[in-house]
């Protein structure tokens, strides 16, 4: 059982049960799907990013596991107010924390919250679960002519 | 030909449980509750020593060597397709094609059958609750022929709509593709039935076998089946063999699948004779190991009498339905008045990628998402389930075990 507590952790049964930002944005200026066809979780997140490059809102819809609606949701509020240049850092940040690439301890000062996700390192049948958002959240930001994003 | 004397014992799950090796280990600590049958079942230490015994001993190509070895090798493999043949009730061993799988099976006949009987106009019909690889080979084949792909539609409960099914039926439909036990829903589909409406308009038809070898007595002519797919590996034997069964008179009048070696009776650059059945669909070296597998894996489960393995069943499916429906929140997915061997669900609140990871803490393997069958989800409007599968190695007490992890999810997601 300690195991499960540690991945499903309160904060993130919280967002779960009550996510966060969970809206359209019909006006937003970025936004993009993301599918996991494995599992069915299916994203979009929307943001409108102002002219100095911060984003000003940003939300998603969707369904799926606790683990990307929890996911989906600290991303979210973690993001809203970070410029684009910063929003692509932590990005590639959590992503090498989940991963298992780095030791979640030395990121811990720069993602706070987000932390509660390096228990995911171990259940790599989860990770893409944790990355889906983020990776849709790239996919509107980087890509021009972006295809529906897919964690598999 | 010479049978080995088949003498049935009394099916006894404890006996059985002996035989299969990987049953006995730990999960995370726990002692593994392997509930994932319907994706692969576990192989018996018959099954593991004959592929051994091959590779360590016999080792040679089929159908090409004079000496000793390719001889014996030869022997075993034609052998694995009498066994096979038998199991099914062919009524002629060169009736069973050697594939990689169902899916190639499917494939197969799509193609070959494709390619000589169907045209733009006319139609396949498949059911809203097959496996994808009964689905995509046909909508590649409509591509290709201008031909259209036409749905058997199925109730709330998952059974086959037969009023719907009868109407669909007309001369322009080419084949009928039914799965007989459904991976996702537990349904035993009629297929009998089915085939005879079929054929009262000249309609042949393939049935998937994928599910239903492993838990129904399957006899090809009773039920009057054109084509009958199924998997080495849902059966106890390996993976990466499979079989397609085909009535010889309409495996005959098929062009071949693949070119290659064995698959020809004699090359020039002029013209190409192709072999007879069944060398003509068994292009290049194939699986030799995995069919002679195969064989072993069918030769253990007849060791029991089928009937009591599937009397068994029933009651494992019986009990954990029974079971599951007294956790509150939760709801069966697929309740036909015929099922086996599959249960699925959906939890209020709890995403079934979530239960999957918790019960796996607690050592219990199920599968959790669409299990490809895409249509079935958007059927019942959900995203996917949770499916516990058996095989006649699973134990009654195993049910508990599944509940019980099954309330601790219940517990974390309060
Ligand atoms: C009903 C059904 N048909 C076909 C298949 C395909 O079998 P395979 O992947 O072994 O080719 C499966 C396996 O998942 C199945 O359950």
């Amino acid at each position: 059982m300690s195991e499960i507590r540690e991945l499903y952790q309160e904060l993130i049964l919280d967002h779960n049960r009550n996510p966060r930002n969970f809206k359209k944005l019909p006006d937003a200026n970025h936004s993009s799907e993301g599918f996991n066809p494995l599992c069915g979780d299916h994203y979009h997140i929307y943001m409108n990013v102002d002219e100095n490059s911060v984003i000003e809102e940003i939300t998603f819809d969707g369904s799926g596991c606790a683990i990307s609606k929890s996911s989906a949701s600290l991303m979210t509020s973690f993001l809203k107010g970070k410029t684009v240049a910063e929003a692509v850092h932590f990005f590639d940040l959590f992503h090498d924390v989940v991963m298992g690439k780095i030791d979640p301890e030395s990121a811990e000062d720069e993602l706070g919250k987000l932390s509660v996700f390096a228990g995911v390192r171990e259940f790599p049948a989860r990770v893409k679960c944790a990355s889906l958002a983020w990776h849709t959240m790239k996919a509107a930001l980087v890509e021009e002519n972006k295809p529906v994003v897919s964690t598999e | 030909m010479t049978q080995t004397e088949i003498t049935n014992e009394v099916f006894s799950v404890t006996k059985a449980r002996l035989d299969f090796p990987a049953l006995h280990q730990e999960i995370h600590g726990r002692p593994l509750v392997y509930l994932d049958n319907a994706a692969t079942t576990h192989k018996p230490k018959s099954v593991i020593d004959a592929i051994d015994r091959f590779y360590s001993r016999d080792n040679s190509n089929v159908h090409r060597g004079v000496h000793y070895l390719s001889q014996k090798a030869t022997g075993q493999y034609e052998r694995s397709r009498q066994i096979v043949q038998r199991f099914i009730h062919a009524a002629d061993e060169r009736e069973i094609i050697f594939t990689s799988g169902a899916t190639e099976s499917v494939n197969l006949v799509a193609q070959t059958f494709g390619r000589k009987f169907v045209h733009a106009g006319d139609e396949i019909l498949i059911s809203e609750m097959e496996h994808h690889s009964n689905i995509v080979p046909w909508q590649i084949l409509c591509e290709q022929s201008g031909a259209k792909l036409k749905v058997i539609p199925f109730n709330q409960r998952g059974e086959i709509d037969l009023n719907g099914y009868a109407e669909l039926l007309n001369p322009r439909v080419k084949l009928v593709g039914i799965v007989h036990l459904s991976n996702t829903l537990g349904t035993i589909n009629p297929v009998a039935e089915m085939i005879r409406l079929a054929h009262s308009q000249n309609i042949p038809v393939l049935v998937d076998g994928a599910q239903s070898v492993a838990h129904l007595p399957v006899d090809v002519q009773s039920l009057d089946a054109d084509f009958f797919v199924f998997s080495g590996h849902k059966i106890f034997g390996p993976t990466g063999v499979g079989v397609l069964y085909g009535k010889s008179h309409l495996l005959k009048t098929l062009p071949p699948y693949q070119g290659g070696g064995d698959m020809i009776h004699s090359v020039t650059f002029e013209k190409t004779i192709y072999a007879d059945l069944p060398h003509k669909f068994e292009a290049g070296t194939p699986n030799i190991a995995g069919v002679i597998g195969l064989g072993a894996a069918l030769e253990y489960l007849q060791r029991w009498d089928l009937r009591e393995i599937a009397a068994y069943e029933d009651e494992l499916v019986n009990t954990a339905t029974k079971a599951l429906k007294q956790i509150d929140g939760l709801t069966i997915i697929g309740e036909a008045e015929h099922k086996a061997g599959v249960v699925s669900f959906v939890m209020e609140n709890i995403h079934p990628h979530d239960i999957g990871t918790i019960l796996d803490m607690e050592g219990v393997a199920v599968r959790t998402g669409h299990h490809c069958t895409q249509p079935i989800m958007d059927h019942y409007k959900i995203p996917a389930t949770t499916r516990v599968s058996f095989a006649m190695y699973n134990h009654l007490a195993e049910i508990d075990v599944l509940i019980s992890a099954l309330k601790k999810a219940i517990e974390v997601f309060r």
